[in-house]
This record gives C-alpha cells, structure tokens and sequence, in this order.
C-alpha cells in the first residue's frame, strides 16, 4: 500500500504536467482529422477532378465576384462570369462551384448554352467557414478556366440554433 | 405546402437582345447535415434540380447541392428569340416539384 502511494519513479508532477502540454497539439491534429462532416480542400480537389477529368485547368477568362467578407454565411451572394462570345462554335457548356470546407465540396452545377446570350450566373451560397471558393467554366472546346476566391465568414452556416 | 416561385425578366424585349431572368422559389434547403436539439438528425430536403426551356428548348440546367441557400436564387440570361413562353421547373427531394410558366414577347 505504501508502495503505491509512492511517486513512480521518474515521474514527477512538474514532468507529467509537461508531457501533457506537449501531448496537446497532437491530440488537437488528431481530433481535426476524425471531425466527420467537413470537406477538405483534398476532397474539393476530387470534386472537381470528377468534373474536369484530366484536362488541365486554366487560369483566367473567369470572374468569381464574392464578397472578401460575409458576416452571415447562410447567404452569400455571388456571381460567376465568363468571358465567352456564346456563339455555337465557342460558347460556355457549364459554370461549378465549389467551396472547401462545407461539409460537401460541390455547391452548384448550370449547364449554359449559346442561347444563354452572356455566360453569367449570380446565386446565393451557404458557406460554413472561412475558406476558399473556386468557380470552374468548361467551355465547348473541352477546356476548363477558373478563378478562386477567398472568403472570411464571421457567422458560418450551420451553427444557427438547432430547430426543436 | 406548394412552393412559391418568383420569376422576373422583362415581358417584352427585342429580337436578338440578352435579358436577364431572376428565379427564386420558397423551398428549407434542409442539408441533412442538421441534428435536432435531441440529436437526432434532420433528413436532407433539398431542390436537386432546376431547368428552364424557351418554346420547349433547354435554356438552362442546374443541379443543386445542399450549400444553396434556403429560398434558392439564380439570375441566368438568354437571348430573346421569339415570342413565346418560358417553362421553369423545380424537383428534389421526397417528390418535390413545382412548375411556372411565363410568357415573353419578342418585337
């Protein structure tokens, strides 16, 4: 009895305290990892190479117009334009959108046309977190353009209260 | 519960012009990635798909994903052909679909 009220030998409080501070970040990496509902940019990669295939994607010819800063992230406003002339030679076939760190990567596919007159979308998203946002165009020749923008949300989607 | 849509675009324009046509519809936009205060998780209920046609062709497509707002908007344009009408059409999820038509005329 005596034996185990005793301070095992090596360690003594101020070490342990140590140790466990140490410990901390790794045990914070760790439970970010295992957090289940939230895209990564990894993820949003695969969403969109599930759109783009191998074809390499250009910068340019795309305007992603987002506000740099949203205070409610369960509405922000933004527009996608192309530059494109829409004629039936060379027009925009679709305009994706896709975020990083939603708990899904893809927010919205429209498929255009040359009847569309001007490649142009405007929309409202839902935006969980500060993060990324990339619009993608495929155009009719095959190729894919992009544009990124970065977005600060001060109040994420998804943390509203909880209806009963 | 039938969803309201809103539908603006100007209702005369000129042949060949690009006009501008506003959708919105009442819909929750539920991601399914809610939980009650209980814990129990709110099913998704989403709009997964919206199209127009212009005299019955395709003019625009969009597949939607549960990062739309609630009440989902979308302006897209078009070329102003003819005189005709504009059919816009809404389904998702549990069923959900719902339909506006709009006639536009084209001097």
């Amino acid at each position: 009895m005596e034996q185990a009220m005793r301070p095992l030998r090596g360690w003594t409080r101020r070490g342990v305290l140590r140790a466990g501070l140490a410990a901390l970040p790794a045990g914070a990496a760790l439970t970010l990892i295992v957090r289940p509902a939230e895209a990564t940019p990894e993820e949003m990669r695969d969403a969109i190479k599930k759109v783009v295939g191998d074809a390499t994607i250009n910068r340019g010819r795309v305007k992603l117009d987002i506000p740099p800063l949203s205070e409610n992230g369960n509405s922000v406003t933004c527009a996608v334009t192309v530059q494109s002339p829409m004629t039936a030679a060379d027009h925009v076939k679709a305009i994706h959108l896709f975020n990083e760190k939603n708990p899904q990567p893809n927010v919205i596919s429209v498929t255009l046309g040359p009847r569309a007159g001007l490649a142009r979308i405007d929309t409202r998203i839902r935006l969980s977190d500060t993060q990324t946002v990339t619009a993608i165009a495929e155009l009719s020749d095959g190729s894919f353009w992009s544009d990124s923008a970065n977005v600060i949300v001060t109040l994420g989607a998804c943390l509203e209260d909880n209806p009963t | 519960m039938t969803a309201q849509a809103l539908i603006h675009f100007p209702k005369k324009a000129k042949r060949g012009e690009v006009i501008e046509i506003r959708t919105m519809i009442s819909h929750v936009m539920e991601t399914g990635f809610r939980r009650t205060q209980s814990g129990e998780p709110i099913p998704r209920n989403i709009i997964t798909t919206f199209t127009c046609h212009y005299d019955g062709a395709e003019i625009c497509r969009a597949q939607l994903f549960p990062a739309m707002t609630a009440n989902p908007f979308l302006i897209f344009r078009t070329v102003a052909t003819e005189t005709g009408k504009l059919v816009f059409k809404w389904t998702g999820d549990n069923g959900f679909s719902a339909e506006e038509t709009a006639a536009i005329e084209v001097e």
